[in-house]
C-alpha cells in the first residue's frame, strides 16, 4: 500500500524551495477531458463508469511521466485513506466521496496526479514548487499529448474541450498559485486584495481547512475563465504580470512591517513560537494559524533555527488524516490535538 | 467594520496595541489611518492594479437570462438533460447538449466566459483536419475583429484574404 508511504513524506511541490517560495509556495495546472462517445459522470451508467475507468487507468499508466506512478481504487478506499489524499491535495473532496467506479493516478513524488471519474472524465494536475506554472504547462501537454494517443477526447472547434461544467469549457485549464500573505493580511491590506479579484476573473480561496475559508494567510489564486483565451496566455498573465505584483506587494508589506513594528511583530512570531513549543493541546486551526506566523518568522529571517521544509512538514503531518493514518489508530478530536501539539513540540526542539 | 474615527468609512486598517499588558484594539479606515500615522501608505494599491491588470481581459456583457419555461423543458435527445435539470445540479449531461440546447446554454457561457462564446488554445493532434481548418479559420476571424477595431486596415485585408483562402 503506497499511501502509507506518502503520508509520511512531505510532498515534492511542497518542500518550500523552488523560485518566490518565500511568498509563493506552489503553482499548479490542471486540465479537465472527457472521452468521445460517453455521458458525462451525472448521465453515466455504472458499467460505462467502469469502461472509463479502465481504459484511461491503462492509457494513463502507459505514459512515461518520469517517475514512477500508482494506482489508487478510490471507490474501494477507506474514508481516511480518502481523506488523506485529500490532505495532499492529490483528489478532490468530490472525488474522494463520489459515486461509482473512480481512481486516481498518482506520482510517487506527487508532482503529477489524476483522477478519474471525478466531475469530469479526466482531471490531470501537476505541481510544482514556488512559481514555475510555465513549467507546469509544458509538462502537463507532455502527459495530455500521451493519453489523447490512445483515447479520443471529446472536441469541437467551436467550444474546445468539452466539459460537464460550462464553467471549465474550452481548454478545460484551471491555473493556481498558493500564496502565503500574512504582511498583507497583518496590515489589513487583504481585504482589499479580495475585494478586488471578487470583481474581476479571478478566484481567491484557502489551501487548507474546509471550504474557502482562508486560515493561516494562505491563499489559492486561480483563474475562472477558460473559454477564448489560451492556455499560454492565461499561463503568461499570472507568470509575467499578477504574481510578481502580488509578491512585490507582499514583500512591501513585509519591509515596512519590519522597519515600523519590528517590536509587534517579533512578539507575534515568538509568542506562535512558544505556544507550539509548549502546548499540550493544539486544533488544527491554532496550528495552521500559528504555524503561519512561523513561516513568516522564518521567511524574515527573524528565526533562525527552523528551516521552512520542517514548517510545511508540520502543516501537512498535523492533518487529521495524517495523524490517524501515521500512528496506525482512529482518533477522536481531543486525541488528536494531543498527538498534534506532542508531534509539533517534538519536531520544533529538535536542533 | 466601522471606522472608529470617522465613524463612517469601513474600517479596514486593524490595530492590536498591547501597553503595559493591557490590549488595545483600534479599527480605521485608510484615511483616518493615514491621518494618524499609523497605515502604512501603499506604494502600489492592489486593487487598482489588480483592476487594470483584468481590464485587459473583456469583462461580461450583461445578458438576460432565458428562462422561458419552454426552454426549460427541452431536452437533449442522446441523454435527456434539460435546462431545468441542468440549473439544479449545475453540470451537463452530454457533450451533444452543447449543440442541443445552445439557445439556452449560450448566455450562460457567455456570462460565465467573460462574454467569449468560441475556443482558442489547445486542439488535440488528432482532430480531424476538418475541425484543424475551422480552428484555425475561427482564429483568424477574431485577429481580423482586433485589427478592424484597431483600424490597421492593412493587416485585416490580409487576414482576410488568409481566411478565403482557407475556405
Amino acid at each position: 500500500m503506497k499511501l502509507e508511504k506518502i503520508s509520511k513524506q512531505i510532498s515534492k511541490w511542497f518542500d518550500g524551495r523552488g523560485p518566490h517560495s518565500e511568498i509563493v509556495i506552489s503553482s499548479r495546472i490542471r486540465l479537465a477531458r472527457n472521452i468521445a462517445g460517453y455521458e458525462f459522470l451525472p448521465r453515466l451508467k455504472p458499467e460505462r463508469q467502469a469502461e472509463i475507468l479502465e481504459k484511461l487507468k491503462s492509457a494513463i499508466l502507459s505514459v512515461n511521466v518520469g517517475e514512477e506512478v500508482f494506482f489508487i481504487d478510490v471507490a474501494a478506499s477507506s474514508e481516511l485513506e480518502q481523506d488523506l489524499m485529500v490532505e495532499r491535495h492529490l483528489i478532490s473532496h468530490r472525488h474522494a466521496r463520489g459515486k461509482g467506479p473512480r481512481g486516481a493516478v498518482i506520482a510517487g513524488t506527487e508532482a503529477f496526479t489524476a483522477m478519474i471519474n471525478e466531475e469530469d472524465h479526466l482531471r490531470l494536475q501537476v505541481f510544482k514548487n514556488g512559481l514555475q506554472l510555465t513549467e507546469c504547462l509544458a509538462e502537463i501537454n507532455k502527459i495530455d499529448d500521451e493519453i489523447e494517443k490512445q483515447v479520443e477526447y471529446a472536441f469541437s472547434p467551436k467550444y474546445g474541450y468539452f466539459t460537464a461544467c460550462p464553467t471549465n469549457l474550452g481548454t478545460g485549464i484551471r491555473v493556481s498559485v498558493m500564496l502565503h500573505l500574512p504582511a498583507l493580511k497583518m496590515t489589513g491590506q487583504i481585504e482589499k486584495f479580495f475585494n478586488a479579484t471578487s470583481d474581476t476573473d479571478l478566484a481567491v480561496r484557502g489551501l487548507f481547512g474546509e471550504g474557502t475559508e482562508a486560515i493561516g494567510d494562505f491563499f489559492q489564486l486561480s483563474n475562472q475563465i477558460t473559454l477564448g483565451v489560451s492556455e499560454t496566455e492565461i499561463v503568461e498573465e499570472f507568470t509575467n504580470d499578477i504574481v510578481p505584483r502580488i509578491i512585490d506587494y507582499e514583500t512591501l508589506a513585509r519591509e515596512e512591517l519590519l522597519s515600523s513594528q519590528k517590536a509587534v511583530l517579533d512578539d507575534k512570531i515568538q509568542r506562535a513560537m512558544g505556544l507550539l513549543k509548549s502546548a499540550r493541546l493544539i486544533s488544527s486551526q491554532e496550528a495552521l494559524f500559528l504555524l503561519s506566523n512561523v513561516r513568516l518568522g522564518v521567511n524574515l529571517g527573524r528565526i533562525k533555527d527552523i528551516d521552512i521544509s520542517t514548517v510545511n512538514e508540520l502543516f501537512m503531518l498535523t492533518q487529521p488524516a495524517h495523524l490517524q493514518i501515521n500512528n496506525n489508530k482512529i482518533l477522536d478530536s481531543e486525541q488528536r490535538d494531543i498527538v498534534r501539539a506532542e508531534i509539533i513540540r517534538k519536531r520544533l526542539s529538535q536542533k | 467594520m466601522q471606522c472608529q474615527r470617522c465613524k463612517d468609512q469601513t474600517a479596514t486598517i486593524h490595530l492590536t496595541e498591547i501597553n503595559n499588558g493591557q490590549r488595545q484594539e483600534t479599527h480605521l479606515c485608510e484615511m483616518c489611518a493615514e491621518h494618524e500615522g499609523l497605515a502604512i501608505k501603499s506604494q502600489i494599491p492592489l486593487n487598482e492594479l489588480l483592476s487594470t491588470l483584468l481590464a485587459s481581459q473583456s469583462s461580461p456583457k450583461e445578458q438576460p437570462v432565458a428562462e422561458v419555461a419552454a426552454e426549460d423543458e427541452k431536452s437533449c435527445s442522446s441523454c435527456g438533460m434539460t435546462m431545468r435539470e441542468f440549473q439544479k445540479g449545475r453540470l451537463l449531461g452530454c457533450a451533444n447538449d452543447y449543440e442541443e440546447l445552445a439557445d439556452s446554454l449560450e448566455p450562460i457561457i457567455e456570462k460565465n466566459q467573460g462574454g467569449n462564446t468560441t475556443h482558442k488554445g489547445k486542439v488535440p493532434a488528432n482532430a480531424p483536419e476538418d475541425s484543424k481548418k475551422q480552428i484555425k479559420i475561427l482564429n483568424l476571424r477574431r485577429e481580423l475583429e482586433d485589427a478592424v477595431e484597431n483600424e490597421d486596415y492593412e493587416n485585416a485585408a490580409q487576414i482576410r484574404d488568409r481566411i478565403e483562402h482557407l475556405q
